[in-house]
């Protein structure tokens, strides 16, 4: 093994540990089970006060993706991992206009247009 | 000791831009992780598509009456399980170890099957009770999410029998590995569209 990682020029030790530990992936599980339960117990309970369900479910959402960025993809802020950083920075940045941006176009559109009905009717 | 080893040495007072070319596994990796990006944006796509439509029943069933949690929360299950199975696999590609490679890879493929399977019935008893894709613009979007989220598990799933094919075939090149790595990468970043999918589609319907 060590043989062909100097074929390939790499420093000694340079990439112990992006990879992760198996101790690393089954911490990642544990938190990533409890985050799916919760998740799952609050769409379907009523101890919640009902409007604050959605924004919860985004949170716990949220917070169960990055685990699995971390633990799993093992995204980190080493030096050779800057450019995946920023990448990823910009990812979540196009995601955002695009589900976002959407959602307020739509809604907007909804909002201004006629009732089909009455739409149908002026057609007439 | 030469002034380019005790840069090596030392690597982290090395400015960036003066340690040279990056190692080949650092680029790939890159490279993979911007058309995992890419692929994540068409997800993204697909999403909004879903918000937006997913109240445009039509007359048709709505979310609430056709999505069951307990279905649901097997295929979390199951892709979370595998998930973790595929880490340890990539671990074994690491040190070497062939059966444990072939271990736990076929745990992985045997998990991914069963959430395929459940998916597949889930589709097919929702088009037996008249809800296929043409019945409303909600299900259209719907079938496009999930459906392209399990092609994408589908395509997975044919990579790695390919690259369990190559471990068999080719041995542990530096090639191999780095394609062990990438396969890695895929099957984690469907696990993260998965937890948008189950959180937006599935419990959204209920709340």
């Amino acid at each position: 093994m060590s043989t062909e990682i100097e074929a390939q020029g790499v420093a000694p030790g340079a990439h112990v540990n992006t990879h992760g530990t198996r101790r690393s992936y089954l911490i990642g599980l544990g938190y990533a089970v409890v985050l799916t339960l919760v998740s799952f117990w609050a769409s379907s309970t009523d101890v919640i006060y009902p409007p604050g369900v959605p924004i919860l479910l985004g949170v716990l959402a949220i917070a169960q993706m990055g685990v699995h960025l971390v633990f799993f993809l093992h995204i980190s802020s080493a030096p050779d991992q800057t450019n995946n950083i920023l990448a990823l920075a910009f990812g979540i940045f196009v995601v955002g206009l695009l589900v976002f941006g959407s959602m307020i176009i739509m809604a907007n559109l909804n909002h201004n247009m006629m009732p089909m009905d009455r739409l149908i009717q002026m057609q007439r | 000791m030469s002034a380019a080893e005790q840069a090596l040495a030392n690597g982290d007072t090395v400015p960036l831009s003066l340690r040279g070319p990056a190692e080949t596994r650092v680029v790939a990796g890159y490279g993979f992780w911007l058309f995992l990006l890419s692929d994540i944006i068409i997800f993204a796509a697909l999403f909004a598509a879903y918000a937006v439509l997913s109240g445009e029943t039509a007359g048709g069933p709505t979310a609430a009456d056709l999505f069951d949690k307990k279905h649901v929360l097997i295929e979390t299950a199951c892709l979370l399980a595998s998930s973790v199975t595929c880490g340890f696999g990539s671990l074994a590609v690491q040190s070497g170890d062939r059966s444990s490679i072939y271990f736990w890879m076929a745990i992985t493929f045997v998990l991914g099957v069963t959430f395929l399977s459940l998916e597949l019935s889930e589709f097919s008893h929702m088009l037996s009770i008249g809800a296929g894709p043409s019945r409303s613009a909600f299900l259209s979007a719907f079938f496009t999410l999930v459906g392209t989220h399990g092609l994408h598990v589908t395509i997975g799933l044919c990579w790695l029998i390919i690259m369990l094919l190559q471990v068999g075939t080719l041995g542990f090149q530096p090639m191999v590995r780095r394609r062990f790595f990438c396969f890695g990468l895929f099957w984690h970043a469907l696990d993260i569209v998965w937890i948008g999918v189950f959180t937006i589609v599935y419990l959204g319907a209920h709340l």
